[in-house]
Order: structure tokens, then C-alpha cells, then sequence
């Protein structure tokens, strides 16, 4: 085992394709524990993996390790196909559990990857969304009160526990090899847009998150931190960039057809996701640069075409 | 041979009405240009580069495009030069870098706004890009938000307003919002009462107010009143009764006179976050400013058309 016993990090949803970036990056510097549901493929010697449900009782014998230095939160289910009953369950029952095994056997360090979705796509949202504005986005779209759910948790316990330090990202639209809304979005031939509408989008690339967790994971951090990539740019633009053919529909019309298209299982976006190619929702990451020294290393074109790695 | 024939008769045709065709091409240029000049000022493409540096390079983060607001300009001159023949007064008092104008608003669609904007890119030295805060309704609207991005326009919040000024942007807001756009005729030219948000801002950013009258407005289309029941109906802020409207052509406003006045800059000092009273005692100093240019403004008025 490489890493001092005394140096040890769990991460959850490891398995994910930014978990296994995250415990890449991780796992030369500090010994990486991951938890996922899945089967860690093409796992790296030295990382120590878990296969278990993040609401089971064995989760806690994985904390009662000594040494531990942090907790990754990045196991969230942001499957639109499950039930949004079992969603919401599993997503707030895990979390919950996580964070009595951090009080319990007294994590210096937690963070947790929410969204900057949360803050939900708005017509009368300030261009850039700080850190303490409200967290809006289940008002239209209430399949995503998990997420927010799950922010508003890691936000109580940060206040409840002051010994641990807590952590919370929100990142801007997150591209890459992610399998996430917006890169399956710009991953389409033919890109779904909404006539006359053509806000200005943030994004930002998969590695800049990894890197903004990894100095998260750094100690005396704490709080919660917007991520924001390169300047921001609009989504007509962006859709040029990449030489993709924009197909403007009428709101209505793409309502209605989503909605339907979602019922019968053709598309995996549900309708209420149309709001982010709509209204703006993006984040002011001035925090982030300075307290925890981040800057996003891809520019813009780089961030984009990433989609097709 | 039949075909031959035809075919030089047709040669013939086309090398004696070539040259002509070219002359007439030549002329209708010239015609446009001479024209294009008149209406946008011969120096409008100089006026397009100096803005280049700024707005080209950099992206704008709230999605202002100079090729769209190039554009709009060229479109809205006709109206500002030639339709309301808009006479400015005044505009050197904008200072360089940030300022806020604020001015009094009328006319049941934001015309002032587009005026006022034109005139500041075509008539300023050097040109300036007007940011205008727009209502949050607009940005529900389609292609209206879409255009209004691409030309500068911002939604009109605290922290865009910041967050412009301090790139050192030109802002341009109407205190009397939409209770000012929608005023009945019987009510032209006296100011309703003006939102504090502006001087709040003004303060805590060290921001010169320029004062600015637009007289003109007023009159294009005259509203005897506000149907709040078709408003509700329709989910409008307003739904103003204009007679005009139901005349072949009175779907444009009036031509009248359009003239500008700018003020000079007021610079206001303290606590951004003072008691609504110490706040209100400032704002009703602006107010009393606009309400006189616009009084003065009046008085050298001969005529609403001329």
C-alpha cells in the first residue's frame, strides 16, 4: 500500500467517470478509498475498493479505518430514467448516512460535489450567481430537489459541525467524458434549440473539477465554492465552436415534445431541463480563485470539444 | 442560323444595356452611400472600430455583440435622424467611464431607450455602448431577450448594475420604470415617482449621475389609459389604450420631434446603506434636475412635429 497510513481518503461514486479522474489524481499523493455500487474496472493497484450501497451498514466499517483525512462525496444518482422516488430516497438516505459516519468517527474534512444547477435557470437571475444566493432550481423542475436537498444537508451539517471541515462545490455545467445533461446535450449531431432564446452559458472542463477537489481535499478549506471554467459564452456560440447544426424550436413545441419524448423513453432530458437553454444560470467563482486557489487550466475551446474524447 | 441571329441580336442587347446597367448599379451606390452617410455620419465605421478593441477581443459576459448592435444601430439611425430627427443637447457632459444616465421614460415602448442608445454611439465623442436595465419580464420573452443580450441590454439587478460599472460600462436607467413608460397622455412630462435603487448603487460604486431629458417621447403615441383588465388577461405589465392603433399606419408612433438633453453629472456621497429618508433626499434631487431640463426643454420648444 503506497501513501502513509495516515493519509487516507474515501471517495463514494468512484466508479463514475469523474470518480476515477478524482482517485487518478488522488491516489499518488494519499491512500484512495473508493465506495460505489459498481465494480471498479481498470482499477489501479493501490486504490482499495469497496463495492457496497452507500446506505449499508458496512459503509461504516470502511470509515472505522484510522488515519482518515477526508471524505469525497461524489456518489449522488443523477439517473433521470429511475424513479424519481428511488432518486430522491437513495441520494438523501446516503448522504445521511455518510455524514454520521463523519461525525461519529470525527473526519477532519468532508466535501461534497453539489451543482450550480441548484441555483435553477431564472429570468430575473443576476448574471452571476454568488455563493449565498438561493437555491431556486426545484421551484420549476422538482426532480431535482435532490440535489438541492442534498446541498441544504451538506449545509447544515457544516454548521452543526464545526470540527469537520466542510466543503461544498458547485460547478457551472460540467463537460468531458461525463455522462451529465450538458455533455450528452452538446454531444447531439443536431442540437435541440429554443427559438429566439440564446442565453449565456458557463462551462467548464472535467479535470478543472478534479483539480478543485483535489484542493478542496487540502486542509484549512472550507465553505462552499462556485467553479466556473473559462470566460463565459453564449450557447449559439458554443454550438458553433463545435460545428454542430442548431435546430430552433418553438418553446411550446419543444415542451410538448420532450415531455412526450421523455414519457416514451425516446430522449433522456426531461422537459423541465429546457430552462438551462433558456434563461441564465450562471456562477460568480470569485471565491473559489481566491480562497482555494483555483483556475481553470482549459480554455474554452478545450472545454468543448472535450464532449468528444 | 436562326439561332445565331438571335443569339447576337441578344449579344447586342447585352453590351448596350451593360454599361448601362452598370452606371445605374454605380449610382444607386452612390445614392446609398451618399444616404448611409447622411443618416449614419460618414465616420460610422471609424466609430464601429474604436469600439472593436474593447468589445471584440473579450467576450462580454452578459452577451453584448458588436455585428448585432452594429446592426441595430444602422436600423434605429433612420429613425433617429431622418423619422424623429432628434436634436441632442448637451452630450458632452457624459464623462468618460463609468456613468449612469438617468433619464425619464415614455412613449409605451421604449423608444427613448433605442434613442438614447443611438445617440450615444453615433453622436458621442468617442462612441460609447449604452447598457439599459431592461425589466426581468423581457428575458422571458423570446427573441426579445435574445436581442436585447446581443445589443447590451441588461436585466435591471443590483448586482449586474455592479458588476458593469465597475468594468467601467455606461448605464442607462429609468427610474420611473414601467409606471413612467405606460403614463397616460393627460400625464406627459410629469415624472412619477423614482425607485432609490439607482442612487444606492451610485454611491456605493462612485458613480457620476448624468441627468438626461428626453422630450418627444411623450407624444408618439397617445394613450388615454391603462386597460389593467386586458393587462391581467394577458400577463402584461401594462396594456395601454392607443386610438392611434386602429388607423391604417398609426401602428408606428408619431413622428415627432425628438430632443435630448443631457445634464451635467452629479456626484453624490455616504453611506450606500443609509436610511430610505437620507437616500430619498438625493434621489429627489435627480429627480428635481430631470424634471427641470425636461421644463426648460419644453419652454424652448416650438413645436411637438418640428
Amino acid at each position: 500500500m503506497s501513501g502513509a497510513p495516515s493519509d487516507a481518503v474515501i471517495v463514494t461514486g468512484v466508479c463514475g467517470r469523474l470518480g476515477r479522474s478524482v482517485a487518478r489524481a488522488l491516489h499518488r499523493k494519499m491512500q484512495v478509498i473508493g465506495i460505489d455500487r459498481r465494480d471498479f474496472v481498470g482499477r489501479p493497484r493501490d486504490i482499495e475498493h469497496h463495492v457496497l450501497d452507500l446506505r449499508s451498514k458496512r459503509v461504516r466499517d470502511v470509515f472505522r479505518r484510522p488515519g482518515l483525512r477526508a471524505l469525497v462525496h461524489l456518489g449522488v444518482m443523477h439517473d433521470p430514467r429511475s424513479s424519481p422516488e428511488e432518486h430522491h430516497a437513495y441520494n438523501l438516505l446516503a448522504v445521511q448516512h455518510l455524514f454520521e459516519c463523519v461525525e461519529q468517527f470525527q473526519l477532519p474534512k468532508v466535501v461534497v460535489l453539489s451543482s450550480g444547477n441548484v441555483y435553477g435557470p431564472r429570468p430575473e437571475n443576476p448574471q452571476f450567481l454568488k455563493e449565498d444566493a438561493a437555491l431556486l432550481a426545484a421551484g420549476r423542475f422538482s426532480d431535482i430537489r435532490d440535489l438541492v436537498e442534498l446541498d441544504m444537508a451538506a449545509q447544515s451539517f457544516f454548521w452543526r459541525n464545526p470540527k469537520t471541515e466542510t466543503v461544498i462545490l458547485r460547478p457551472s455545467h460540467i463537460l468531458g467524458t461525463v455522462r451529465n445533461a450538458p455533455s450528452n446535450y452538446l454531444r447531439l449531431k443536431r442540437v435541440p434549440t429554443l427559438l429566439g432564446f440564446d442565453p449565456m452559458m458557463q462551462v467548464v472542463h472535467q479535470s478543472d473539477v478534479v483539480t478543485a477537489i483535489r484542493l478542496a481535499v487540502e486542509p484549512s478549506v472550507r465553505g462552499i465554492f462556485n467553479l466556473a471554467g473559462p470566460p463565459p459564452v453564449a450557447l449559439s456560440q458554443a454550438l458553433e465552436l463545435l460545428g454542430r447544426t442548431p435546430v430552433p424550436v418553438p418553446h411550446a413545441a419543444a415542451r410538448f415534445a420532450v415531455e412526450r419524448m421523455f414519457r416514451w423513453r425516446v430522449t433522456s432530458f426531461p422537459a423541465p431541463e429546457l430552462d438551462f437553454i433558456r434563461y441564465v444560470c450562471m456562477v460568480d467563482d470569485s471565491r473559489a480563485r481566491q480562497e482555494l486557489g483555483y483556475e481553470p487550466r482549459y480554455s474554452l475551446d478545450q472545454t468543448l470539444s472535450a464532449v468528444d474524447d | 442560323m436562326e439561332r445565331r441571329t438571335a443569339l447576337a441580336r441578344l449579344s447586342d442587347v447585352a453590351a448596350q444595356t451593360g454599361p448601362l446597367l452598370g452606371r445605374l448599379y454605380q449610382g444607386a451606390r452612390r445614392v446609398a452611400d451618399d444616404w448611409s452617410a447622411r443618416v449614419l455620419g460618414s465616420d460610422f465605421e471609424e466609430r464601429v472600430a474604436l469600439l472593436e478593441a474593447r468589445y471584440r477581443l473579450a467576450q462580454d459576459p452578459f452577451g453584448f455583440d458588436l455585428d448585432t448592435a452594429r446592426k441595430a444601430v444602422a436600423t434605429c439611425a433612420v429613425f433617429h435622424r431622418l423619422y424623429f430627427r432628434t436634436e441632442v443637447f448637451g452630450i458632452e457632459n457624459v464623462p468618460e467611464g463609468r456613468a449612469l444616465l438617468i433619464a425619464n421614460h415614455s412613449g409605451q415602448i421604449p423608444i427613448d431607450a433605442a434613442i438614447i442608445g443611438c445617440s450615444m454611439f453615433l453622436d458621442a465623442t468617442p462612441p460609447r455602448v449604452t447598457r439599459a436595465m431592461v425589466d426581468k419580464w423581457t428575458a422571458t420573452l423570446p427573441f426579445v431577450s435574445m436581442f436585447f443580450n446581443r445589443v447590451g441590454q441588461v436585466v435591471g439587478l443590483p448586482e449586474n448594475a455592479r458588476r458593469l460599472l465597475r468594468a467601467e460600462e455606461l448605464l442607462l436607467a429609468f427610474p420611473e420604470g414601467t409606471r413612467g413608460i405606460s403614463k397616460p397622455f393627460s400625464k406627459r412630462y410629469s415624472l412619477e415617482d423614482f425607485g432609490q435603487g439607482f442612487m444606492r448603487l451610485a454611491i456605493e460604486t462612485e458613480t457620476p449621475i448624468v441627468p438626461v431629458a428626453v422630450i418627444g417621447a411623450e407624444e408618439q403615441y397617445v394613450s388615454l389609459g391603462n386597460m389593467s383588465w386586458a393587462a391581467r388577461a394577458l400577463n402584461l405589465p401594462v396594456f395601454p389604450f392607443i386610438p392611434q392603433m386602429f388607423l391604417p399606419g398609426g401602428q408606428l408612433p408619431l413622428p415627432t420631434k425628438y430632443r435630448i438633453h443631457f445634464g451635467e453629472p452629479m456626484r453624490f456621497f455616504g453611506d450606500p446603506e443609509d436610511d430610505e429618508a437620507v437616500i430619498a433626499d438625493k434621489v429627489w434631487l435627480v429627480r428635481q434636475t430631470v424634471s427641470h431640463l425636461l421644463a426648460e426643454g419644453l419652454r424652448a420648444r416650438k413645436s411637438v412635429f418640428f
